[in-house]
């Protein structure tokens, strides 16, 4: 008769194995992604079609949402900026803080919550009608033709959005810190401009929301194509594509701006 | 939806995100501003550099003319090497002095350049002789208690 101390542990041991299990088998299914990524790029109206519904559908909320985020940066950093009678700063500020951090970022939540979620609904949904066992009956790969295209959709709308994002909260700090409140709007811009670099802050957010892109799409299609196949499984598989992509793209921003933007004062 | 129409809206979605990669690169970064195509190196020891940074402004008269490449320990020497990329439409003679400075109280430090009088021209891989390091404020802070104390002793 097994204590509870012993049942204790083996639980954790139960829970290790199979998470790892998930993990091996998460990797090897982005492999046979990438790995039957050629034959959907020979197809390429596939993607386009995917690029329809992860990237235009999602315009309106980060366009909305990317000028609110600026114009709220705007009004804050003026707020703070005055008190040391530097509020030239500001169109630096917003622009740093929207290039480097906010837009990939913030762009990437809103692109799970969006794109993500619709994806593995999508799926979870294809696979619990059997749609997916009908293709493999018909020698179609269900990888290539469902699960890749949408994919690269994902991983090329990723950075567009982000660019767009922080396109747009620049404008709208502009809008809040020039228009509204009355910064000089010379020393707006030339400050920023000085204070940006294209190679440090500009190419480092794509990079930034190219590798968000990757993950939230990878985890997107996996929790899709993992789900149990019944309606509360595709609902919670939903669930866990936004927890873990969020979870993910804060992580990898930790780390990749340890990465781009250590050693600089 | 019609193909077309499809094809109609990832179209205009992939141009309207080159455009903001177009608009951070041109009107928020410095691409399409002080960028230096045409330039020249030349070097400038310091006993001190304070707080520069590789790519702080090369300053002179107060307009930007150049940007600092690269910064080095002189290992021989025991100082600071700094080599400085200038625009090449400007010429500076060869006894031109570079003093460390700082934009404001705390702003960011940059170099400033000041022609001299020698009709020779800085030229690629030259070094500016006359240097004058970054103040460093602790040290300037120590040197004016201690005047204070030499004027207060002499005042007894």
């Amino acid at each position: 008769m097994p204590s509870r101390f012993v049942k204790g542990v083996r639980r954790i041991g139960h829970r290790t194995i199979n998470s790892l299990l998930r993990l091996g088998v998460a990797s090897r299914f982005f492999v046979l992604v990438l790995l039957h990524s050629g034959s959907s790029f020979r197809r390429p109206h596939l993607i386009i079609k995917e690029l329809f519904s992860t990237g235009v559908l999602s315009l309106i909320i980060i366009l909305v949402s990317g000028l609110f985020v600026g114009m709220v940066l705007g009004m804050q950093g003026y707020d703070t900026l005055q008190r040391y009678g530097s509020e030239e700063a500001l169109g630096v500020m917003v622009a740093l803080s929207l290039v480097r951090e906010l837009g990939p970022v913030v762009a990437a939540l809103l692109f799970a919550s969006r794109a993500g979620s619709a994806i593995t609904a999508e799926i979870g949904l294809m696979k619990a009608t059997e749609q997916l066992s009908a293709m493999e009956m018909m020698a179609v790969n269900p990888i290539a033709r469902v699960v890749a295209p949408r994919f690269w959709a994902g991983v090329l709308s990723m950075p567009l959005l982000a660019a767009m994002f922080s396109a747009m909260g620049v404008f709208g700090g502009y809008l809040v810190g020039v228009k509204l409140i009355g910064v000089d709007e010379g020393s707006f811009w030339s400050q920023m401009q000085s204070a940006v670099d294209f190679q440090q802050d500009i190419v480092n957010g794509i990079i930034k929301s190219f590798v968000f892109g990757v993950a939230v799409t990878a985890i997107a299609l996996f929790e899709g194509y993992d789900a149990p196949p019944t309606a509360e499984g595709v609902s919670g598989a939903t669930t866990r594509t936004v927890v873990t992509s969020s979870l993910a793209i804060l992580a990898l921003d930790f780390v990749l701006t340890a990465f781009m933007f250590r050693g600089e004062g | 939806m019609e193909r077309t129409t499809i094809d109609l809206w990832v179209g205009l979605f992939v141009l309207l995100g080159l455009g903001a990669i177009l608009v951070l690169a041109l009107k928020v970064g410095n691409l399409g501003g002080v960028n230096i195509a045409d330039s020249y190196s030349v070097t400038a020891n310091f006993s001190n550099i304070g707080g520069l940074k590789v790519r702080a402004p090369v300053k002179s008269a107060g307009v930007v003319i150049g940007r600092v490449s690269e910064i080095y320990f002189d290992g021989e020497r025991h100082e600071a090497v700094a080599s400085l990329k200038l625009d090449k439409q400007y010429s500076f003679s060869k006894d031109t002095s570079a003093s460390i400075m700082t934009s404001g109280l705390l702003g960011e430090q940059y170099i400033a350049l000041e022609t001299g009088g020698d009709s020779a021209q800085l030229k690629e891989g030259d070094k500016i002789k006359i240097t004058q390091s970054a103040v460093v404020l602790e040290s300037l802070i120590g040197q004016f208690i201690y005047n204070k104390a030499a004027d207060g002793g002499e005042g007894k």
